[in-house]
């Protein structure tokens, strides 16, 4: 690890000539590194989805990375301090968004994007960035009194009110990932065990309820599909004509890429599309029949080498809200990969979660990129601040 | 707190440290379960997932989409679909024995009641081959596109389709499908115009026009079908099926629904069709031996067709079905007349007197003739002592101005202007050159396709005829000096070069113009309307199968002449006069007709052919302000123009504007 030289206060006011020297290297090339994989993957699995244009979803994903790397290398040089000033903004933003988002011409029976000229906003992935940086300001609010249970309650229901909105439209999966962003703030802010405990087992009632309970009473809390994609994992062999056929043609497509894999030419589960969504939520199964063990391998390197900077760059935050934007970029990171490659792999329910920097779309991209430039700015800002500064300390 | 001089990061505090380690310990978990589930996934159950995948197979299940309807403009139904079950096979899942193929075709040929006696079966790029109906159809089909689902029989008895599917096993490579079959209510009813719809063709999949349409697809393939095939063919839907290595269902994929085409509205009035249909057939049949006509009735200010008829005619409901080669070359050949051509549009034809109304607007217009002119018909044109002309019947008119030669359609007189534009530079003189701007010897444009362009005489062309017959007596070894002499003739053209005979009868209508009744109607359309080249369509609107308004179809004029309007006035007063009075050459034909009302401007035109009867024409509009309508009509081998044409084309008005057909009242008039 690279020792800074002991900064005069006057540098610190003004970081950002060293802003390139003290910036995660490692945390870039892991991004470049997944980037570079989806590339690879999508020119392979999308030769033949567009007629005459082989390079469709290549190029589309390229602009998209570029745009996302541009926005990092702008939020690396910024304060991240200074968002916590516009939480009321950040907030009311995500859940006019989702809102907004209903109005939107439906695709394919799903409210899920806003239409503008060049791009289609997916406002639930937008939704995710802002809710780690206004709920993490929201809880540097209440920094002294964290311990206390409406602390607690308050944090998990800033949460649950943008997953109410979005689970509707529908978009279970980036629901899911809100509480999960929400939980993991609680257990870095410091909140006791017991009242975290208490959070898992009130959310395991609560899974309980609507998957079984409610429908038996006749309430239907998700929309049928929903549930069976959610149990179905259980038992993918039931039956192939419903939702758990994907499961089945997504496990024969990792299966049969065996340890290096079939390639471009004899993927057939990709290119006769047996697999469903294959540029997008089960790219993962395109990488492991097209590039076998090996191929997945690579992958889950980069996620775990992302994952371990990213909880580096905690430890390493100058103040409380460093700590936990952090945090909550992990969950969101952690709880996308290990659901969606889960859920290829037959572990996991299929929850229509993107595989960050892997998945093809542009929301999704950026969003990360956001993500990682926010961690970015934690590891400059803890590095640049002198000796004497310190980071807030979590009392 | 306390600072590491190696290390400037403000430390951890325990309760951090701790939680981030139970963190990074669920992260290593959680890596460690996916890594042993790919290794248990991939390297141990690698060889049984990969034989899953290869037995995994697709088919994609076409489901056709109706073609839209075609109405009239009233909206009245002239085609649509009808859905039935057609019975395919599919060649890769034939049986692989030549023996068990014949017992499949034996067996299938007995449910659908085929014939499987071997008859004559030419199979492209193979020959003649003798072989029964089924293996001649599949030899056929693999012949033009390997691996295409043939056809065998359509619109089965759903009994017949039970049968087939609780016997499938004995029937491998058989399959039902749902088809959309033409369906035309009015049987013969401007049956020319539709056109045919069949598979779409090998050279068709590769024109970017079929864009997105499936190998399997029907597609329009002459007539208004083929123009408007765009419209009219909807999107087939998909069933994308999942089957395993025998075939056998096992999934849905996905499936898209088929769209219906779009329903095309005609311009055509149903009422009016109907009856230039029956007066066309009149005419045909109370003038034998006259075999065959046609009629145009338009709008001759905007092209709209309204009514368009060949006779013989057929009924289209038998293409249907697939059509057994002896009911094509029924249809095909001289002594069923070719029904399947439509006259008005593919048939030339020289038009006789009707051809005056073009000669008289170039005379005028350039320069060779004026209004107070008069020309001194004395029932006897000559040319010098080897070509001498009389009108027919030797009528002799006395002084005439243009006007009155109209009027009584005098040949002297037009010979005479004939005579006076005569010009042997290639492309002819002033009649040439109107008649070009008129439309004769160029296609008008009609959204029918297979138009005939027809033949408008000048110098050029006759040298390039002289050539072609040149070339072709070379071939048979024909000397350069006896060329032309009639030792070996190809019959195109006699070496004789252009002469002023051959404008003089350029200027009557007769030699070698050929112009369709269609181009005669765009040329006289342009007299009512004072100078516009309209370009006729059929199709009106593209609505959607609800009715309502896709698109307006409303092609612009092809182009405008100017004619001096003094001009326009005379030679419209010669064609009224001609219509309305005894001594107009269709003055009896309107006897009774309310001409105040509904004045008629009228040509008779009587065309002379080798060793035939003449072919009667009559071209006639009536300037309506609210309905003007044009109708051309011509009868082969119908005698004078008078006699067979002029009645029909009055029956026609008297539909359109009293909606009755009223009488047949055959001319006596006599003029060629």
């Amino acid at each position: 690890m690279s020792v800074t030289p002991i900064q005069a206060p006057e540098e610190v006011a003004t970081p950002r000539a060293r802003v390139l020297t003290v910036f995660d290297p490692l945390l870039m090339l892991a991004a470049f590194g997944l980037v570079a994989c989806s590339l690879v993957t999508l020119k392979g699995a999308t030769r033949n989805v567009m007629h005459g244009q082989p390079l469709y979803y290549v190029e589309r994903q390229a602009v998209y990375a570029a745009i996302g790397l541009f926005i990092a290398l702008v939020l690396m040089r910024v304060d991240y301090s200074r968002l916590r000033e516009y939480k009321f903004a950040m907030y009311g933003l995500i859940i006019a968004l989702n809102i907004v988002v209903f109005g939107a011409p439906a695709v394919r029976g799903s409210h899920r994007w806003i239409p503008l000229p060049f791009f289609q906003v997916q406002s639930s992935e937008f939704g995710k960035a802002l809710l780690i940086a206004s709920l993490a300001a929201f809880a540097v609010d209440r920094a002294r009194r964290l311990h206390e249970r409406r602390t607690t309650a308050r944090i998990m229901l800033l949460a649950l009110i943008p997953a109410m909105i979005v689970i509707p439209q529908p978009d279970l999966g980036t629901g899911l990932v809100y509480v999960a962003i929400a939980f993991t703030m609680l257990v870095f802010a410091g909140t006791s065990w017991k009242q975290l405990t208490a959070l898992a087992a009130l959310f395991v009632i609560a899974v309980t309820l609507v998957l079984a309970v409610a429908p038996a009473l006749g309430v239907h809390v998700l929309k049928p599909y929903q549930v069976q994609r959610l149990t179905g994992f259980l038992n993918p062999s039931h039956d192939p004509r419903n939702q758990t056929y994907n499961i089945t043609q997504s496990l024969i497509a990792i299966g049969s890429g065996g340890k290096t894999g079939r390639g471009v030419a004899h993927a057939t589960q990709t290119t006769l599309h047996f697999l469903p969504e294959n540029q997008t939520d089960f790219i993962f199964a395109v990488v492991g029949e097209t590039y076998g063990f090996v191929g997945a391998a690579i992958v889950l390197s980069l996620y775990a080498l992302l994952i371990w900077r990213a909880l580096r760059i905690l430890t390493m935050a100058k103040n409380l809200y460093g700590t936990l934007i952090a945090g909550g970029i992990l969950a969101m990171i952690m709880f996308q990969v290990f659901v969606n490659v889960g859920m290829t792999i037959g572990i996991m329910p299929i929850t229509g979660v993107p595989l960050p920097l892997m998945s093809y779309g542009g929301s999704s991209v950026l969003v990360t990129f956001i993500a990682l430039g926010l961690l970015q700015s934690i590891h400059v800002q803890a590095r640049v601040s002198s000796a004497g500064k310190g980071r807030a300390l979590i009392s | 707190m306390i600072q590491l001089p190696e290390d400037r990061r403000p430390t951890l505090t325990p309760q951090l440290a701790l939680r981030v380690a139970v963190l990074g310990s669920f992260a290593l978990a959680m890596f460690a379960i996916i890594f042993f589930r790919l290794w248990f996934l991939q390297v141990l159950s690698g060889d049984k997932y990969l034989a899953q995948a290869r037995v995994n197979r697709l088919r994609d299940i076409a489901v056709p989409a109706p073609r839209g309807d075609i109405v009239d403009r009233s909206g009245a139904l002239l085609v649509d679909s009808k859905q039935a079950i057609a019975v395919q096979i599919s060649p890769p899942d034939l049986p692989r024995t030549i023996a068990g193929k014949r017992h499949l075709y034996a067996r299938l040929a007995k449910i659908l009641q085929i014939s499987t006696r071997p008859g004559r079966c030419v199979v492209e790029g193979v020959g003649v081959r003798r072989l029964a109906q089924i293996p001649c159809l599949v030899a056929q089909q693999l012949a033009k596109v390997p691996y295409q689902d043939v056809t065998i029989k359509t619109d089965v008895p759903s009994d017949v389709l039970y049968y087939l599917s609780e016997n499938q096993s004995r029937f491998p490579g058989v399959q039902v499908q749902q088809v959309w079959l033409r369906r035309y209510p009015l049987h013969d009813l401007a049956a020319q115009l539709f056109g045919t719809v069949g598979p779409i063709t090998p050279q068709e999949v590769k024109d970017p026009k079929y864009r997105g349409v499936s190998q399997q697809a029907i597609v329009g393939q002459s007539g208004l079908e083929w123009y408007y095939d765009r419209y009219l063919r909807g999107e087939d839907g998909v069933d994308r099926v999942q089957v395993n290595a025998l075939g056998k269902f096992t999934g849905y994929l996905s499936e898209s629904q088929p769209i219906r085409g779009h329903t095309l509205k005609l311009s055509v009035d149903l009422g009016l069709q109907k009856a230039g249909q029956q007066a066309l057939a009149q005419a045909i049949q109370s003038n034998p031996p006259a075999p065959a006509g046609a009629f145009v009735a338009m709008n001759p200010t905007d092209g709209e067709v309204y009514a368009m008829g060949s006779y013989p005619t057929f009924d289209p409901n038998i293409f249907t079905k697939p059509v057994p080669e002896s009911v094509y070359q029924r249809l095909n050949n001289a002594s069923s007349g070719y029904p399947l051509f439509n006259r008005a549009i593919q048939s030339a034809y020289p038009t006789g007197s009707t051809f005056k109304g073009i000669t008289s607007t170039a005379a005028l217009q350039s320069g060779v003739w004026s209004l107070g002119d008069t020309y001194d018909d004395t029932g006897v044109y000559s040319n010098g002592p080897g070509d001498v002309r009389h009108n027919a019947g030797h009528a002799s008119y006395g002084v005439l101005n243009i006007v009155n030669a109209i009027q009584v359609s005098s040949d002297d007189f037009f010979y005479n202007l004939g005579r006076l534009m005569n010009n042997a530079s290639p492309k002819g003189g002033a009649l040439q050159q109107w008649a070009r701007a008129f439309g004769i010897g160029r296609k008008s444009g009609i959204d029918l396709g297979g138009e005939n362009a027809g033949i408008l005489p000048s110098p050029l062309w006759r040298t390039g005829r002289d050539k072609i017959e040149a070339n072709c007596e070379r071939k048979h070894h024909v000397k350069p000096a006896q060329l032309f002499t009639g030792i070996y003739s190809c019959g195109i053209a006699d070496g004789r070069p252009w002469s002023v005979g051959d404008n003089e009868n350029l200027a009557v209508g007769q030699g070698d113009l050929e112009a369709t009744p269609l181009q005669l109607g765009v040329a006289y359309s342009a007299l009512e309307n004072g100078g516009t080249v309209i370009r006729p369509h059929v199709g009106l609107e593209v609505d959607a199968p609800d009715g309502t308004l896709l698109q307006k179809i409303d092609p612009p004029p092809a182009r405008h002449i100017h004619i001096n309007p003094t001009y326009l006035d005379a030679i419209r007063t010669g064609l009224h006069l001609a219509a309305s009075t005894p001594t107009g050459t269709s003055g009896d034909v309107f006897a009774g007709w309310n001409q105040a009302r509904y004045p008629v401007y009228g040509k008779t035109g009587t065309a002379q052919h080798l060793n035939q009867a003449d072919q009667s024409w009559y071209v006639c509009f009536v300037p309506d302000p609210v309905r003007p309508i044009l109708v051309v009509v011509t009868v082969e081998q119908g005698g004078f123009g008078a006699q067979a044409a002029a009645p029909a084309a009055r029956e026609i008005l008297s539909q359109w504007f009293m909606g009755k057909r009223g009488q047949f009242i055959a001319g006596a008039s006599k003029t060629l």
